[in-house]
């Protein structure tokens, strides 16, 4: 039985280590895992978690009254390498490798951490995607180019738009509008060949791949809330792409 | 030769996205490489005339189960190796199509390619569920090593 404190200590540990997932796109199941197995690892038997993607419910069992805390998760990216590092830093609490201070002060660092690959490396990145999309897709090498460049123009927009404007659907469907003007302008000027294969290309990396899996695998996993609003979420994002999409297609 | 360019270009796509989603710098070649083969069933199925639905089933099938493989060898979470591997076979051509039938007021084409999007989106969540469930089974039967 711990004392009111160290409940409370333990609790802060797990609920960072859940935010920190939970916003870099891990699963639902996951976070709920790791925080648990965190709690039992540092001496909390009893404990419950509810996590929907905008929230994180933690309550302690362990001693009478329980400790009940959220944690309220306002905005989520998709950073593959926090979810790796937290992972570690659990399986090491669960392994009895290291204690709650040497911990917490991992996960800290975690959280403050800056490890996303360079803007421009990830506009690059996306830009390659778009261009191997089109011949993935069956085009011709020749339009390689212009969806290299309409792919790369629509990521940068929609990071740019989204720094300028926090409403993400605005700042998709005004990203796939300029990947819609950029691939019509490749077409005027004779430089690409298939319209729809590059704006196809080019899109590719705004799809909601993630979050579409996410939604699958919370769904089957019993975690009706979450993966039914992540599913919405996805649904959302493949509307403003489509819509940004149709406004350009409307005037041509 | 055809065959050679999908290769090539699905591996440095599916890194690419490894990128984009920030997964680790050790694992972008695992990304790639999960990504290629899946999409290489994908691409050899649909080319043989079995239609996209069981392509798409049979290659995230194929995807979540190296992901699976990687996920246990490396100790990294399994989605670290899938998603990235998944987004080739996200129906996007479809979908575009389908916004272009709509806007050209042509609806009843647009709503019988939304059905064939929706078909194969579901294609993608099958195959995943189905070899999660299989290696479920498979690690409960004790022929695999105990998970970690």
């Amino acid at each position: 039985m711990k004392n009111r404190e160290e409940t409370y200590e333990i609790m802060d540990v797990c609920l960072l280590a859940g935010k920190i997932m939970l916003r870099s796109g891990a699963e639902t199941y996951r976070v709920e895992d790791t925080m648990q197995r965190i709690a039992s690892a540092l001496g909390i038997e009893q404990s419950h978690s509810y996590v929907t993607p905008t929230a994180i419910l933690f309550s302690a069992e362990d001693r009478k009254p329980e400790t009940t805390r959220l944690a309220r998760i306002s905005e989520r990216t998709t950073d593959l390498k926090k979810v790796v590092l937290v992972n570690d830093v659990s399986r090491r609490i669960s392994n009895g490798i290291i204690d709650l201070d040497e911990a917490r002060r991992q996960l800290r660092e975690i959280e403050t951490s800056q490890l996303m690959f360079s803007f421009w490396l990830q506009v690059l990145a996306a830009a390659l995607a778009s261009g191997c999309f089109v011949i993935m897709f069956q085009g011709g090498w020749y339009d390689f180019l212009p969806a290299f460049i309409a792919g790369g123009a629509g990521y940068y927009s929609v990071i740019l738009f989204h720094r300028l404007i926090p409403v993400k659907f605005f700042a998709e469907f005004l990203g796939s509008v300029i990947i819609g003007v950029v691939s019509y302008l490749f077409i005027i000027f004779h430089l690409g060949v298939e319209l729809d294969k590059i704006i196809i290309g080019a899109v590719m990396p705004l799809v909601p791949g993630l979050l579409l899996t996410n939604a699958v695998r919370d769904l089957m996993a019993g975690h009706l809330v979450s993966g039914i609003s992540k599913g919405a979420e996805a649904f959302l994002t493949a509307f403003a792409i489509g819509s940004g999409i149709a406004v350009v297609l409307s005037f041509l | 030769m055809s065959y050679v360019e999908q290769l090539v270009t699905s591996f440095i796509a599916s890194a690419a996205f490894g990128v984009i989603f920030n997964a680790p710098k050790e694992s972008l070649v695992k990304c790639g490489l999960s990504g290629m083969f899946g999409w290489m069933v994908y691409f050899t199925l649909t080319d043989y005339g079995f239609g996209p639905v069981l392509g798409t089933l049979a290659a995230s099938f194929l995807i979540a189960f190296i992901s699976q493989i990687f996920a246990k060898q490396y100790k990294m979470p399994m989605i670290i190796f899938s998603v990235a591997g998944v987004i080739p076979l996200v129906p996007g051509g479809l979908a575009y199509d389908t916004m272009r039938n709509f806007v050209e007021n042509d609806y009843n084409t647009g709503i019988a390619l939304a059905v064939k999007a929706s078909m194969i989106s579901g294609a993608i969540a099958v195959g995943l569920i189905f070899s999660e469930v299989l290696n479920y089974l498979l690690r409960k039967s004790g022929s695999q090593p105990t998970k970690q």
